[in-house]
């Protein structure tokens, strides 16, 4: 396969940056997306030009460093998936492809395709938790946690914190990633006594970082390569309205609305 | 304030307020069809009438007028601060499938907003401060309310502004009801589905029940 690419050069976080086109020739079919990147890259350095930077790590899907936004989607055209899992197949011959890197005021360029998600560690230093002292392995059945609060509960732990939902909302809203991290605690035994603190610290660390809100429009449901459902929205929802209308917190740490 | 309530409590007091004024725009509607009635406008003039001077009704008016400028105050800042949050757009904007008239909230609405001014200034301020026609239902004096929609919907730029106006509202409803369930926190696999469908069989009866006035007044 011959193709054009046009991808985001970025020499640091304060420089411009600007699209830049190569061609890629040869191409299988059968390469990942990132190979086809690493082909590209091999190339730049022969001639002595700088590689483009990108994120990855595990290329399978489990880590979410992946980031890139092709033609116009986070991860590429392709349901369900992360970059790294993407096949050069989804593509024809002669194709261009635009790649980006994510695009919200919280997740800034560092270089190239690379962006600080470092937002999304502090929202999790905000509440992501929950406060146990280690000791010994606890017996698996001494909680009884029903079924079906075990299976979506492990629905939302899927979320690898890539930031697609964020980079496909138009809003650049974090709602899917908090709210997934909100709802697997809140859907445990162990996460509910800091259920009520957690989303409002959550939500809280969220807003103030300068991510969007939401206006329920599924575009991060559509690309979510863990298929994190938009129901997580309205649990968080459910659960800070809750959290501020109706918990037991001393004033003093119970912040305004 | 708006800017110092968080994100989701600023979604909740927008589903609150746009779930008002849907109430208010199907009490709204069941009036106005009362025109289309062949007895000499005596249906509509006389629950225009009771609209005017009900205490309560006229107590409501400035819930009412709160319930929009909260809901336009809360909506401008959520909408700037979406925007602020992606200060560089994307080269290739998003192909997500995604609930497409929810991407354009803010402009269906400010449509909605320029020509609710004139709407108020056509028939609101006239029936509230300006000169009215009287008419006799029974052996009582009325104001014709009825007559002045009539008289305004016989001309055709008037009829299609109306119509082009109202199309803008039946896009803000295509995504206002079941968007605010979920704002609400209401969100069901076997509910929600029905809330989608819902929510665009409001915007086709609220939009088409209104297109329909203008455009019966017009042909007959
Ligand atoms: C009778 C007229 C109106 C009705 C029935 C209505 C109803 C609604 C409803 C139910 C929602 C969904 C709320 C949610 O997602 O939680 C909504 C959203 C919205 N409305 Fe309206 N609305 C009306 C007029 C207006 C006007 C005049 C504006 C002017 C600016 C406006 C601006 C917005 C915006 C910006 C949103 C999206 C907010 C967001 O999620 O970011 N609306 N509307
Ligand atoms: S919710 Fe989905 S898209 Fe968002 S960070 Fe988690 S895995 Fe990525
Ligand atoms: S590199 Fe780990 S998910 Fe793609």
């Amino acid at each position: 396969m011959d193709l054009t690419l046009k991808i985001w050069r970025q020499k640091n976080a304060t420089s411009k940056g600007k699209f830049v086109t190569y061609k890629v020739t040869g191409i299988s079919p059968n390469s990942s997306f990132l190979e086809m990147m690493d082909i590209l890259n091999e190339g730049l350095v022969v001639k002595g030009e700088d590689p483009v930077a990108f994120d990855h790590d595990c290329r399978e899907g489990i880590c979410g460093a992946c980031s890139m936004y092709i033609n116009g989607r986070p991860h590429g055209p392709d349901k369900a998936i992360t970059t790294c899992q993407l096949h050069m197949r989804k593509f024809k011959d002669g194709d261009t492809i635009v790649i980006e890197p994510w695009r919200a005021r919280p997740f800034p360029v560092l270089k190239d395709l690379i962006v600080d998600r470092t937002a999304f560690d502090k929202i999790i230093q905000a509440g992501g938790y929950i406060s146990v002292n280690t000791g010994g392995i606890p017996d698996a059945n001494a909680i009884p946690i029903p079924r079906a609060s075990a299976e979506l509960s492990m629905d939302a732990a899927a979320c690898i914190g890539c930031g697609a939902c964020v980079a496909a909302c138009k809003n650049a809203s974090a709602m899917l990633f908090v709210s997934a991290k909100v709802s697997q605690f809140a859907l445990l035994p162990q996460g509910k006594p800091e259920a009520a603190e957690r989303v409002q610290a959550m939500v809280a660390e969220m807003d103030r970082l300068g991510f969007g809100n939401c206006t329920n429009t599924g575009a991060c449901e559509a690309e979510c390569p863990k298929e994190i459902s938009i129901s997580n929205i309205a649990r968080m929802n459910r659960e800070f309205l809750s959290a501020k209308v109706g918990a037991q917190i001393p004033k003093e740490q119970a912040g305004g609305f | 304030m708006a800017l110092k309530y968080s994100s989701i409590t600023k979604k909740i007091i927008m589903a609150l307020a746009g779930l008002f004024l849907i109430s208010f725009l199907i009490v709204h509607l069941s009036i106005n069809l009362l025109i289309l009635k062949n007895d000499g406008r005596e249906a509509f003039n006389l629950a225009a009438h009771f609209m005017v001077t009900n205490p309560l009704i006229q107590a409501m008016q400035w819930v009412l007028f709160g319930g929009f400028i909260i809901h336009i105050l809360v909506g401008t800042v959520l909408q700037i601060q979406n925007w602020m949050a992606r200060p560089t757009r994307y080269k290739v904007e998003g192909y997500s499938h995604t609930s497409f008239f929810s991407k354009f909230m803010i402009h269906t609405g400010a449509i909605i907003l320029a020509f609710l001014v004139l709407h108020l200034i056509n028939f609101f301020f006239r029936a509230k401060f300006g000169e009215m026609p009287e008419i006799m239902i029974g052996d009582k004096q009325y104001e014709d309310m009825g007559l002045l929609v009539i008289e305004k919907f016989k001309s055709l730029p008037y009829v299609l502004m109306y119509i082009f106006w109202l199309l803008f509202l039946g896009f803000h409803l295509d995504h206002a009801f079941h968007s605010a369930l979920q704002s609400l926190g209401l969100n069901h696999n076997k509910y929600t589905p029905a809330a989608f469908g819902l929510s665009r069989a409001l915007a086709i009866l609220i939009a088409g029940g209104f297109i329909l006035i203008p455009l019966i007044i017009y042909i007959s």
